[in-house]
């Protein structure tokens, strides 16, 4: 019979229909504004429409999302900042679009460089969000973040105050990467102890 | 399953004595031909060798003294090809003989060289520019050619750290712009006509039939229109409906990816190469990665390897889905198959998202290996779509399309290419297949560990737009056969073979790695001199090179139909125009 397929065809998009409100009634009250909701409809047994409201609402980042990097930094025990960029240069080496500038400080008496930057410029509007500098970083300094909400009517061209974010932070977005960064670094640290121990 | 065999060694030298010999040089594979020699080595090699399938013709230029032109043939039965050079000093004019008489696909191909390079192809039947204008000064791929933001031949920059104070690239340029003019350049006394010269090579026609004069007219889709998906034009010329004669014209998304390449280093390539098929980075990196782990000699982790077929099966499924969707879009039937395919889809980047981080752009390969283990979850999500969801999926399309009349009555038996045009054409990937050649490069040269898989080469026998439409379902059902059983047998272990490092070396040589992409066979030609950055790095984009047959499989048929070849050819522009 001609027309057949078309039928079908048709079928296929009033069981759509039917099944978007059947969804809605199933999770009457949950579907909509609430995390439970979004994560039955980004799950693979969603049913019907799931489109996600932005602004209104937002899919949850899952930890690996990486957007434009920041520097991150420890509080020190005098209340200050301790960044913890050595300015080693790795990321500026490794950074494909060539997008992060650092300024390495010099010790005024002698004149050698010592571990720390005097500043420290990502151009964001160039940046690709590879995440290299943060798989590359022996420091754990540079992270990439989460927020991706940065549009500007000038160019992002972030400098070393605006990068900064503390550790918390970084742990509050990624907590599985900072337990095993702090692990790490504990042992790290543990072995030197050690080391240093044995050597005196 | 067989692997096939090379039965006959293919000695040029012998066959040619005098004028081919091996490539001797270190880390290089081969035969260097004598340029007078070319167009008769290369008949020997499709007629008598059955090297039909021309993959992919390139230039290098060896500064200072000379340029060489690379060509590499395979044949469609499977198993390793043949790599071919032939070597000019470089002083201008730099001439070599067309092999477009022999192999049709090598067409566009040679244009770019010669956009690119300014390597002259005699006998080549239309030697224009493709990518750049015309009127374009310097040959951009050139050593010696320098672009307007030029600082330094190789990264990492200098100007970047110890000393790193920002500049913006516009300021460091006179115009204070991605502008760049040759010297005593005067734009009063310059006119440059840049349309004549495709005008000129249309096809046009004047008839007189019973004292009515009949003229043509030249219709141009494009850039700006809708079916391309991006901006791509053709220049058409009609007879009523039908189109007489078409000229493709691209280049406006060209970036010299190529040039960028090459003053990256390796490890900086990867995530560029994400931005050539951006629907598919998880196969474009695999086509990368491969070149240079040939180059490195190294082995890939086992769990690595299986991370790399699911994911690259995944972006297979998702990139047929949209095709199926916009390619209904084009037809008419507005966005409700589109956005019923972006359902799966979304699902699927939601699985790259958590895995390498990003949705599109993922970044994923790294030599030796992948970035990032599968989180906590994500397996059992896999599995879920794989079993249960993209088997659904794809019945449900069946029943949505297959048999609708309307559709039919538009599709079937609208042909794009017969097999033996399509392999003339060096035409990969489904439009190869639904002619009625089962050339896969899973299956043909398999790499990665597709040897270990069971499954079969779609294929379809009429190569019209039904059989092109079909092919993709017949492809979405295979990947997903491949995806269940390498779900099920995915091993633990590392990720990565290689210690993590920021600069790889690499040893000098030339890699060709190829992959069967979702759009045809990627490749990359990769050659190395043992520093941190390529010499050259060039991408056989499957886009670009399926394209050189549009006039082919347009030619009588309806302006409508432009349209819907258009879209069963799957052309992205990121990686068309590079």
């Amino acid at each position: 019979m001609y027309g057949k397929g078309i039928i079908k065809g048709l079928g296929v998009t009033l069981k759509r229909f039917a099944d978007t409100y059947l969804d809605d009634i199933q999770w009457w009250g949950r579907r909509y504004y609430k995390a439970e909701g979004i994560a039955h409809r980004s799950s693979k047994d969603t049913r019907g429409v799931f489109t996600v409201q932005y602004p209104e609402e937002k899919l949850p980042v899952p930890e690996e999302f990486r957007y434009v990097p920041f520097l991150v930094y420890d509080d020190g025990t005098d209340g200050g900042k301790e960044v913890r960029c050595t300015s080693c240069g790795i990321c500026a080496k490794v950074c494909p679009p060539q997008c992060i500038w650092i300024v390495r400080s010099n010790d005024p008496q002698t004149g050698r460089p010592i571990p720390e930057p005097t500043e420290f410029f990502i151009d964001a509007d160039i940046c690709m969000n590879c995440g290299f500098c943060a798989e590359y970083c022996p420091f754990d300094a540079i992270i990439m973040d989460h927020d991706y909400e940065i549009a500007s009517y000038q160019r992002n061209v972030f400098n070393m105050q605006q990068l900064l974010k503390p550790a918390s932070y970084y742990k509050s977005i990624r907590p599985l990467n900072y337990q095993r960064n702090d692990e790490e670094r504990r042992a790290k640290e543990a072995a030197k102890a050690a080391k240093a121990g044995a050597a005196s | 399953m067989t692997t096939l065999v090379e039965t006959e060694t293919l000695d040029l030298a012998a066959r040619f004595p005098g004028s081919a010999a091996a490539d001797t040089r270190p880390g290089y594979s081969d035969w260097i031909v004598n340029k007078d020699k070319l167009v008769e080595v290369a008949t020997t090699l499709r007629d008598e060798f059955g090297y039909d399938l021309l993959s992919h013709v390139t230039g290098v230029d060896y500064f200072p003294d000379k340029m060489e032109v690379v060509y590499e043939a395979f044949k469609t039965t499977g198993g390793p090809g043949v790599l071919f050079k032939v070597q000019v000093p470089r002083v201008d004019p730099i001439e070599v003989p067309s092999v477009t008489p022999i192999w049709p696909g090598a067409e566009f191909q040679e244009r770019e060289i010669w956009d690119l390079y300014g390597i002259k192809f005699t006998n080549h039947p239309d030697l224009r520019r493709i990518l750049m204008w015309e009127g374009f000064e310097g040959h951009p791929l050139r050593k010696d050619w320098h672009e307007p933001f030029y600082e330094e031949d190789f990264k990492p920059l200098k100007s970047r750290w110890p000393d790193g104070k920002y500049v913006s690239s516009e300021d460091k340029n006179p115009y204070k712009d991605n502008l760049q003019f040759p010297q005593n350049f005067d734009p009063e006394k310059v006119k440059i006509d840049g349309e004549a010269p495709l005008y000129d090579t249309l096809q046009k026609y004047t008839t007189v039939d019973g004292g009515i004069k009949t003229d043509h007219i030249i219709v141009n889709m494009g850039p700006q229109h809708p079916s391309t998906h991006g901006v791509f034009r053709a220049a058409v010329v009609l007879d009523g409906e039908t189109i007489v004669s078409l000229k493709p014209v691209m280049g406006y998304l060209h970036r010299n990816h190529e040039k960028i390449g090459e003053r990256n280093t390796f490890l900086q390539n990867m995530p560029y190469t994400d931005r050539l098929d951006y629907f598919n980075s998880m196969s474009n990196n695999w086509g990368y990665s491969l070149a240079v782990e040939k180059l490195m000699n190294i082995k890939v982790a086992e769990r690595a390897e299986y991370l790399r077929v699911i994911m690259a099966e995944l972006s297979r499924i998702q990139n047929h889905l949209i095709l199926i969707g916009m390619l209904l879009n084009d037809l008419g039937a507005y966005f409700t198959p589109a956005l019923y395919a972006f359902e799966e889809r979304e699902l699927i980047l939601d699985i790259f998202e958590a895995t390498s981080g990003t949705r599109m752009m993922c970044n994923y390969h790294r030599f030796g290996g992948v970035s990032r283990d599968l989180p906590e979850g994500v397996l059992e999500k896999i599995r879920g779509l794989v079993e249960d969801r993209l088997p659904r999926k794809a019945d449900e399309f069946d029943r949505l399309l297959t048999e609708n009349e309307i559709f039919i009555s538009r599709m079937k038996g609208v042909k794009v290419m017969d097999a033996e045009d399509a392999v003339k054409y060096s035409i990969t990937g489904p439009v190869l297949r639904a002619a009625g050649v089962p050339y896969d490069v899973r299956r043909a040269q398999p790499y990665g560990i597709y040897d270990r898989f069971d499954f079969d080469v779609a294929l379809r026998h009429n190569g019209d737009l039904y059989d092109n439409y079909l092919i993709r379902l017949d492809e979405i059902r295979q990947s997903i056969r491949i995806l269940q059983q390498a779900v099920k047998q995915m091993p633990e272990g590392p990720i990565n073979s290689q210690k993590p490092q920021y600069q790889v070396r690499v040893p000098a040589g030339e890699a060709y790695g190829r992959i069967e992409a979702p759009k045809g066979e990627l490749g990359y030609y990769v050659i190395s001199t043992g520093k941190p950055n390529p010499w050259r790095y060039h991408v056989r984009a499957p886009s670009f090179i399926n394209i050189t047959a549009l006039e082919k499989m347009c030619v009588g048929k309806k302006i409508a139909d432009f349209v819907v070849i258009l879209g069963v050819l799957d052309i992205v522009l990121g990686e068309l125009d590079r």
